[in-house]
């Protein structure tokens, strides 16, 4: 920046900064939005001051007093072509980078670690796998690509992080995802974007980023004792599952074990891919997602399971590799309820567990 | 090929004895009538009512948003406030601004016709809009209604306590209206046109009225529909949006966009029609490029239809459903920047005076010309994951909305008032007017481009101190903005009395509207005329005048 004077430069600078007109660019995919957005700017500045000229140099030109004959003309298709096609190729590269914008913020890279979060009437609780729960706030360490898996309990909610310029709607029923890496250490406002009811407008909470080390001591600091999958487990053996889907080839139930992210074959014959919302389906409305060789008996848990009971058992399902703990599991079960005999009823066992597993909806 | 063309001299001109003004008295007279003319004022007045209670909920909102916190109504009363707000502006207003106050006046007369062809369901029309009003206002006072204009579920099915029944049904009875008008331009142009008058001598006033008439009688229902499945969901749980009964909440957003985007063309598309007779007739030449502009409207209406998923880019839609629905926004686009540059070209060598319309019409391409712009922004699918859902959507269609469709609507009101009421409304307060609204405008909704940039979401009672500035500036826009659309309010009234006589045509125009008799006969011509000459041909304007100052002189 030789040519222009410094304190010019500083000017510019330092009003730039306390004037904002850009959110800090504080995540990898900032700079390309803002790349894009200085683009679609500069081609509307061309366009408005192209009209504004033709306007205003016209009504000069061709005022009454200056011009007291109209000449009529009937029109030019050279020049109607012309206004058709060039803007029609701008919007073109519009659409183009766009679209390419659109696919680098929403297909996450493969190595993002995953953060759960549930939106609810009025506040956001963000689920780290190790077990840290937030409400209104999210850490996370700074570059490295984070995934959010995001579903809502109630309304539609929409998850927005300005700085980042990422932003998702969160819907009942359904996961949606959104990925970021941040570049920049510093707290950034989050906000819900769609419209939510009454307190739309304090459903809002800070972005905290953090170098990797403090990350990973506010990590160990926050843990509320038990992992995501933990959890899972303690669902997985209260609500009966294993009974099922023990793993064993005489199970009811498909084996559980390393099912996640393969295809596989549903009695339809077509072939689906298993990932979180096809395990959410499977266990609310298990008729959805029935898998080619087994009976539709599976009992539907709608109602039984909140949200987050819903991500631990996901979680829990994600990381499961060997059915060792799962038939472990049963077997004490077996062999206490041959204890505890005379014979306390599926049910009321399952009751009993309830009152203690967190994830279940109380009855 | 060049015309002179000079103002007729208002000092000799008086008011017509015999008009559809005097045709009958009393309130029966008009209540009961079938005169496009007289239900298009029913109409002018009513709408101006509802503008005027919308705009007190947009004055509500900035006033609350004037600080960061919620402290002038709690958030509860600033969320009805703004559901309000879109309501009544967008249903009750913007709809039917142009085609059913201007429309219904001059879509007849344009193409030689008595009356629209359905004269009782236009009246009908204008009953359903009154009931659908009457229930909104109902609605308002029994505690107000705080879904959003979008009625968005499952909040306003199983969230919300408010009376969102009341204030769908008003929607849905006030969409027959929309309807009814659509028909009956439909049929109007279709079967009554005069003899000579061809599809391509018909005003591109009549082809922009024609397209949004069919966007109007093809989208509207849907619209009717979905509410209909909103308050049978509310009343009985039927469960099609719920997903807990396998229902979809995010089909409502489907069938709710896909009325509501083309129903921005059906708010806007009225009102290019204006921005060309009003282009052309201060120009004194001939629309540049005639069948690009009649086929651009057509153009608008047609892709209108497939664009709808462009407002919900983040939700979830599969990636091939989102390029596809980006091209097409893309793609509708172009027929507007068709628009805006023909109509620009209309100015080269033509005889150009500033009246007021005029002034509105200049005002009209530059706001549309941002707000189409920013609008190639949000259709561009990466920049609308951080653009939607923010101020920066607000002023986009503030921009195309206010600042294209109300000042269109204003233009229109001031070109065609002599011609309503006979009388001329006073020049330099209304240029004064045009100029406080353009200002004021700009004002109200420029920074909220800013603010919308820097992440501002809307809908918020209370907002990050940082955003005050530009807050602050928006409103005191908002200010300016409401004198300058209390001003025609009041001079418009005043000179029903105390204007000047307009004579049959003070703008020497070409339409066949302004070769009648102003205010005109309830008939609106003397005999059928036969159409001889081309849409906005001055030569034959100036050959006709010479004739009659021949024939009187």
């Amino acid at each position: 920046m030789h040519f222009i004077s410094p304190v010019l430069w500083q000017f510019l600078v330092n009003w730039l900064t306390h004037f904002a007109l850009f959110p800090p660019e504080a995540s990898s995919i900032a700079p390309h939005a803002d790349a894009l957005y200085f683009f679609l700017v500069a081609i509307s500045l061309v366009g408005l001051v192209l009209v504004l000229a033709l306007v205003a140099g016209f009504s000069f030109l061709y005022r009454k007093e200056r011009n007291p004959e109209a000449t009529q003309i009937e029109g030019s298709t050279l020049l109607e072509a012309t206004w058709t096609i060039i803007p029609l190729a701008l919007f073109m590269v519009a659409f183009v980078w766009g679209a390419l914008l659109y696919f680098r913020i929403y297909n996450p890279p493969t190595n993002a670690m995953n953060i759960y979060v549930v939106g609810k009437q009025w506040m956001w609780k963000a689920e780290h796998p190790g077990g840290q729960h937030e409400i209104n706030s999210l850490h996370i360490p700074l570059g490295r690509p984070v995934q959010l898996t995001m579903i809502s309990q109630d309304v539609f909610h929409s998850f927005s992080i300005p700085a980042f310029r990422v932003k998702r709607e969160v819907i009942p029923g359904r996961y949606t995802t959104v990925w970021f890496e941040a570049t920049q250490e510093g707290t950034y406002h989050l906000f819900c974007t769609q419209y939510c009811g009454t307190l739309h407008s304090q459903m809002i909470g800070t972005i905290t980023v953090m170098k990797p080390a403090d990350y990973e001591a506010w990590t160990e600091g926050s843990t509320s004792g038990m992992s995501l999958a933990q959890n899972g487990e303690r669902l997985y053996a209260s609500l009966g599952c294993n009974a099922c889907h023990s793993g064993s080839a005489t199970a009811r139930g498909p084996n559980l074990a390393e099912v996640y992210m393969t295809k596989v074959q549903m009695s339809n014959g077509s072939y689906s891919t298993v990932d979180d919302a096809f395990l959410r389906d499977s266990i609310l409305n298990p008729t959805m997602h029935q898998m080619a060789g087994y009976a539709p008996i599976m009992p539907t848990y709608q109602g039984q399971i909140s949200e987050e009971g819903l991500i631990d058992l996901v979680e829990y399902i994600k990381k499961l590799n060997s059915n060792y703990r799962i038939q472990q599991t049963l077997n004490t079960t077996q062999v206490q309820s041959s204890v505890q005999s005379p014979a306390p009823s599926t049910q009321g066992r399952a009751q009993q567990a309830a009152q203690t597993a967190p994830g279940m909806v109380k009855p | 090929m060049s015309t002179i063309v000079s103002l007729p001299d208002q000092t000799t001109a008086t008011l017509p004895k015999r008009s559809y003004l005097n045709d009958g008295y009393g309130l029966k007279s008009w209540l009961l009538t079938g005169d496009h003319k007289r239900i298009a004022i029913l109409y002018l007045i009513s709408i101006t009512f509802f503008f005027f209670i919308g705009g007190f909920f947009a004055g509500m909102v900035r006033l609350e948003l004037l600080t960061p916190p919620t402290d002038l109504m709690a958030a509860d009363t600033y969320n009805k406030m703004f559901t309000m707000h879109g309501i009544v502006m967008v249903f009750l207003f913007l709809v039917p601004s142009v085609p059913a106050t201007i429309g219904n006046f001059v879509l007849p007369i344009m193409v030689g016709a008595k009356d629209l062809a359905f004269p009782k369901i236009n009246l009908l029309s204008w009953y359903l809009y009154v009931v659908g009003g009457v229930m909104t206002l109902a609605a308002l006072i029994l505690g107000g209604v705080d879904t959003g204009w979008t009625f968005t579920t499952p909040l306003s099915t199983h969230y919300l306590n408010t009376h969102v029944v009341t204030a769908g049904l008003a929607v849905f009875v006030a969409g027959f209206s929309s309807i009814f008008t659509g028909l009956n331009f439909i049929v109007t142009v279709h079967r009554m046109r005069a003899p000579g008058m061809t599809w391509f001598r018909l005003p591109l006033f009549v082809w922009s009225h024609y397209a949004a008439s069919v966007l109007m009688v093809l989208g509207t229902p849907v619209l009717a529909i979905t509410l209909v499945l909103v308050v049978l969901e509310r009343v009985i749980g039927i469960g099609v949006f719920d997903p807990a009964k396998g229902g979809d909440p995010l089909l409502f957003q489907h069938l709710f966009w896909f009325y509501s985007h083309p129903a921005v063309y059906i708010m806007i598309l009225p009102g290019m029609g204006v921005i060309s007779e009003v282009i052309s007739t201060f120009s004194r030449k001939r629309v540049f490029g005639y069948t690009a502009v009649a086929f651009s409207s057509v153009a608008i209406a047609v892709f209108a239809f497939f664009v709808w998923a462009h407002h919900m880019f983040i939700m979830g839609i599969s990636n091939y459903s989102a390029l596809v629905f980006s091209l097409l926004t893309m793609l509708v686009a172009v027929p507007s920047a068709i628009k805006i540059f023909n109509w620009s070209f209309t100015l080269y060598k033509g005889s150009i005076t500033f009246e007021t319309p005029m002034l509105y019409a200049f005002g009209f391409m530059g706001l549309f010309t941002i707000g189409g712009l920013t609008g190639v922004f949000l259709g561009s699918m990466g920049m609308d994951i951080h653009l939607t859902e923010t101020y920066f959507i607000v002023a986009h269609f503030h921009f195309v909305m206010v600042g294209g469709m109300l000042m269109a609507f204003l233009s229109g009101v001031h070109f065609w008032w002599p011609k309503m009421t006979g009388r001329m409304y006073p020049e330099g307060l209304s240029k004064l007017a045009a100029l406080v609204t353009f200002i004021g405008f700009n004002l109200t909704f420029f920074p909220q481009f800013i603010l919308g940039y820097l992440g501002m979401p809307r809908r918020y009672a209370a907002y990050p101190p940082e955003f005050q500035v530009l807050n602050v500036l928006s409103t005191a826009g908002a200010t300016v903005l409401g004198v300058g659309y209390l001003l025609p309010m009041l001079y418009l009234t005043w000179s029903l009395k105390y204007g000047k006589i307009a004579g049959p045509n003070p703008w020497q125009a070409t339409g066949l509207e302004w070769q009648i008799q102003s205010p005109p006969i309830t008939s609106n011509f003397e005999e059928t005329p036969v159409i001889d000459y081309e849409a906005y041909d001055y030569e034959w304007l100036a050959n006709k005048t010479r004739h009659e100052v021949q024939t009187v002189g």
